[in-house]
């Protein structure tokens, strides 16, 4: 199957606030899944509420934008129903940290083969401009006059320890490694969770500057990449594990070899955790890329593994003998 | 024993019904001892209903009051519609269960009591000053005092079991004592035992050898001069199984996949009354069912409506708290016009309540426990045999209508059983339709909100499907397109539009039907549960030769097309509902049709004597 990205463009009006990061991630979106070749039938993308679940709508496959919080419910419902399909969440740091986290880390948990596109853009964007379960620390925003007392999530923390099977974070600005991205965890068979750096040009504009900012990424940009030591700022700083700790340190004050070579792949999460608490929020050097990528079965083969097993040995249903079941006596005219 | 009068020469004598309750602790096995004694009636043949009545703790503090835990059954020679007013026979296993019951046991009637339970502890803990078997309280009952535990342990001793678990086959004593009392087959329970305790030889003996003890004792016991045999009912020719509510239901899901040619899906969130029907559809994946125990109620509901878009026949199960968290995802089925089966096994609330007894309080609840205008089907489950048929009646409207469909039982009709007269599954209904498999526009284009002339539902093209990529959700529709909309006229219509989709189902589904009098002063409705006693009591009415009509619904929203006739017919209408008079609100809001109510919220079903009391009360009014 070849597609473009014309493919995958639906008739209706992109309805985003002019500038807004959704826009730059539907595009790498789109071109990715037209690169894939997945014949969009097969395709499903399962949404919220917030700005970032009008996504839908937009996406020339199946889809369905449904209540705040509940996609990964409703796409696991899918996903256990119809392994055949390619199930999509897209949600956002409210729809899914907050009124939907249950979802989240049930989803993760049970390991469906449900790609989740979390949108963090650190605010509420659609009901104009409240602070969310990942804005800082003493933010001010409409419902916080005097500055948010609620400590944020970190989550990529959070979907570790949910016991996602595939973990990684991504920013809107960066086409190419978002495409990356999206290609890992299509690939990854599981649950893939991938945090998207999004930016609100509205509410919350540079949220992510220090990622993204032509010089401030140079020093702050740490990216994770499989087989290699985690150096960034040109070289000049490095990452460590120490003491059950990841650390930032100078590359020139370590023995290179006590430099952290990336593996997702570990099956145990420490290190994989501690690579996620370097930044608790894009303010300083965090890394982007893959944390974590491991095999487990997923939800919908063991659903189905079940199931042939139980043909096999009881054989398939027969409703007659089924109503019979518990014993029976006749009653003749 | 409604026959007192037979001669006493004769050691057994026939009578035609027999209401028998056994109580004790919730640890005691009652609830086992009393769905043997029944299996055992079924295959005997004699038509019985059951009434299980326990509290919602698992092991409430023993030798308490709260810890009784009862199961009553009636079996009778003849068609019978309800476990019975007030038990003939009464076994009662500690204090707490004598006291807990002894004011419902018929005057006259059967007390046997395990002595041993009676000791000082056991009276205080039950709230006695005076020993009841001793202080001449019990007079006018007839009293068996049997001393079950020192011959159930007598009984089981060299089987291997040992401390605690030596008296646990007490109940197994009571029930072979009441098989020899009553003339019940051995065999099944012998053969259910067998199977049940397979791996557990030592346990397996013991209940055996205590059964048997129980049965010897009678035999041998001077205190019982008298055994009684209630033959098998004379019922419509067929093969019959004795089946609960909550099973019959399950099973009814399976059918109602097998008919519609789809998979089942079934998300849900374990719930008291509801919980059996995750269990047994979780034991049938051979069947290509699909359970998915949800991380709560929204998740369930959620889950299945992810499984609608699919194409599974999808279906969600709760009772009242669970409701109401689905509330909004089922408004949600609604606006996306997806087929869905929404089960609330209905307990006595409100909030957590009391979730092991019976109520019908969450009648308006499903009818209009929705934000916005969102109509949708309400049907209700009239008895648990009924369950099955009304389950497939739930999906047919769900599939045929592209719609959510609320179906109502109750703690009593899941819990309690009765025979079933089973079908012929070649003869179940064909409820399949077809997936949209083509565009639908002359321009090639895939319009998911173009309907059908008939049904107004919309097509339901499922993802897999090559050409007909769409998007739903919740945002408002434009008509034909699907596309968001907010136009203002465009609301009004999907409003109106989505009212007369369901409305119009009233010219799809059977007219209620009237037993008793076209002439009589006074029609008796009724939905869901109180089936039994209205009947019960209209029967007994007219066999006085009074005249009197009933009518039970089973779609409640929309209601049969004749209702409105039905109603004009008779110039009284008695609505006994477990409610303080919801289907009596919605009768009288629709039809403006003043009604009388017979209503009651105490956990328990209706007995017959309240229904027919109530009907004698308005005929002669209305004389």
């Amino acid at each position: 199957m070849t597609y473009t990205r014309a493919d995958f463009q639906t008739d209706q009006e992109v309805r985003w606030c002019p500038g807004c990061g959704d826009y730059t991630i539907l595009a790498s979106v789109q071109t990715f899944m037209a690169e894939m070749g997945l014949p969009k039938e097969k395709i499903v993308f399962i949404s919220g509420i917030g700005c970032s679940s009008r996504f839908p709508y937009y996406m020339n496959t199946y889809g369905m934008h449904t209540i705040h919080g509940r996609a990964p419910a409703i796409a696991s419902g899918l996903a256990a129903s119809r392994p055949d399909l390619s199930v999509w969440v897209v949600t956002g740091d409210g729809d899914a940290l907050s009124i939907g986290g249950n979802h989240l880390i049930h989803a993760l948990r049970r390991n469906f083969n449900i790609k989740i596109l979390l949108f963090n853009n650190q605010i509420y964007g659609l009901t104009k401009g409240q602070y969310s379960p990942t804005s800082e620390l003493g933010k001010r925003t409409k419902s916080t006059p005097f500055g948010s007392i609620d400590y944020p999530f970190n989550p990529i923390s959070l979907a570790l320890g949910s016991e996602a099977t595939f973990v990684a974070r991504t920013v809107d600005m960066d086409r190419t490694h978002t495409q990356q991205m999206l290609e890992a965890a299509y690939r990854h068979r599981g649950a893939a969770f991938i945090e998207i750096y999004q930016n609100c040009n509205v509410f919350n504009d540079k949220a992510f500057i220090q990622i993204t900012g032509k010089e401030e990424r140079l020093h702050n940009r740490i990216d994770l990449r499989e087989g290699e030591p985690i150096v960034f700022d040109g070289g000049a700083k490095a990452v460590v594990f120490r003491d059950g700790r990841c650390e930032v340190v100078e590359t020139s004050s370590v023995d290179p070899k006590e430099i952290l070579v990336h593996d997702p792949t570990r099956e145990d999460p420490t290190i994989a955790f501690a690579l996620s608490r370097l930044s608790h929020g894009p303010f300083g050097p965090t890394p982007l890329g893959i944390f974590r990528k491991v095999i487990r079965p997923t939800y919908e083969e063991q659903i189905n593994r079940q199931l042939l097993e139980a043909q096999s040995r009881f054989g398939p249903g027969d409703l007659d003998k089924l109503i019979k079941s518990h014993g029976t006596w006749q009653v003749s005219g | 024993m409604s026959d007192e009068t037979a001669t006493i020469e004769s050691p057994t004598r026939e009578i035609d019904k027999v209401v028998i309750r056994l109580a004790g602790d919730s640890g005691d096995g009652m609830q086992l001892a009393g769905a043997r004694f029944t299996d055992a009636s079924a295959l005997f043949g004699n038509d019985l209903a059951t009434l299980p009545n326990f509290p919602a703790e698992i092991r409430a503090p023993a030798g308490t009051l709260p810890g009784v835990s009862s199961f009553q059954v009636q079996i009778a020679d003849f068609d019978i519609l309800t476990a019975g007013d007030e038990p003939d026979c009464l076994v009662a296993m500690n204090p707490a269960a004598l006291r807990a019951n002894i004011g419902d046991l018929r005057p006259g009637g059967t007390l046997i009591v395990n002595e041993d339970a009676f000791d000082e502890r056991n009276l205080a803990k039950a709230g006695y000053d005076s020993n009841p078997l001793e202080d001449g309280s019990l007079q006018g009952y007839r009293v068996i005092r049997v001393p079950m535990e020192r011959l159930t342990k007598e009984a089981v001793k060299d089987t291997g079991v040992s401390g605690r678990d030596v008296l646990r086959s007490k109940n197994f004593f009571a029930l072979g004592l009441l098989a020899w009392l009553f003339h019940r087959p051995e065999a099944p329970v012998i053969e259910w035992v067998e199977k049940r305790f397979a791996d557990k030889p030592e346990i397996k003996e013991a209940n055996i050898r205590a059964f048997r003890a129980g049965f010897t004792y009678g035999q041998a016991t001077e205190a019982i001069k008298v055994t009684y045999v209630v033959p098998p009912a004379t019922l419509p020719p067929g093969t019959y199984t004795n089946v609960t509510g909550n099973t019959a239901l399950a099973w009814g899901l399976i059918a109602a996949a097998q008919c519609a040619k789809l998979p089942l899906f079934y998300g849900s969130y374990p719930i008291t009354p509801a919980s059996d029907i995750l269990h047994e559809l979780s034991r049938h994946k051979n069947f290509g069912v699909r359970t998915f125990q949800a991380e709560d109620e929204i998740a369930a509901v959620g889950a299945a409506i992810g499984a609608a878009f699919g194409g599974s026949l999808a279906v969600t199960g709760t009772s009242g708290p669970g409701l109401a968290l689905k509330s909004e995802a089922i408004s949600l089925a609604v606006m996306t016009e997806l087929p869905l089966v929404v089960v609330d096994v209905q307990r006595a609330g409100p909030s957590t309540g009391m979730p092991t007894k019976t109520e019908q309080a969450d009648l308006l609840f499903a009818m209009f426990g929705r934000h916005g205008e969102a109509p949708l089907p309400v049907l209700a489950v009239a008895s648990p045999s009924d369950a099955f048929g009304m389950a497939i009646e739930a999906a047919r409207i769900a599939l045929r209508y592209m719609t959510p469909v609320l179906l109502l039982s109750d703690n009593y009709i899941a819990n309690g059983s009765e025979p079933w007269r089973l079908p012929k599954v070649e003869e179940l209904p064909d409820i399949s339709v077809p997936f949209a498999s083509k565009p639908n526009s002359p321009d090639g284009r895939f319009l998911p909100y173009l309907r059908d002339l008939h049904t107004f539902a919309r097509p339901w093209a499922v993802p897999g499907t090559p050409g007909l990529e769409h998007r739903i959700g919740g945002l408002e529709k434009e008509a034909v397109t699907g596309n968001v909309s907010y136009d203002p006229a465009n609301h009004q219509l999907m409003v109106d539009t989505r009212a007369w989709k369901i409305r119009n189902i009233a010219n799809d589904i059977p007219p209620v039907e009237v037993e008793g009098d076209e002439d009589a002063e006074l029609l008796v409705l009724g939905w869901g549960s109180t089936l039994g006693s209205i009947r019960a009591a209209v029967r007994r009415v007219r066999s006085d030769g009074e005249k009197v009509a009933t009518a039970h619904l089973r779609h409640l929203n929309p209601f049969p097309a004749n209702l409105e006739d039905l109603l004009e017919r008779y110039p009284r209408v008695l609505i006994p509902e477990l409610n303080t008079g919801q289907l009596r609100w919605l009768i009288q809001a629709e039809f403006l049709k003043r009604c009388d109510g017979l209503n009651k919220v105490t956990g328990q079903p209706f007995r017959v004597a309240e229904v027919e009391e109530k009907i004698r009360e308005i005929l002669k009014e209305a004389r």
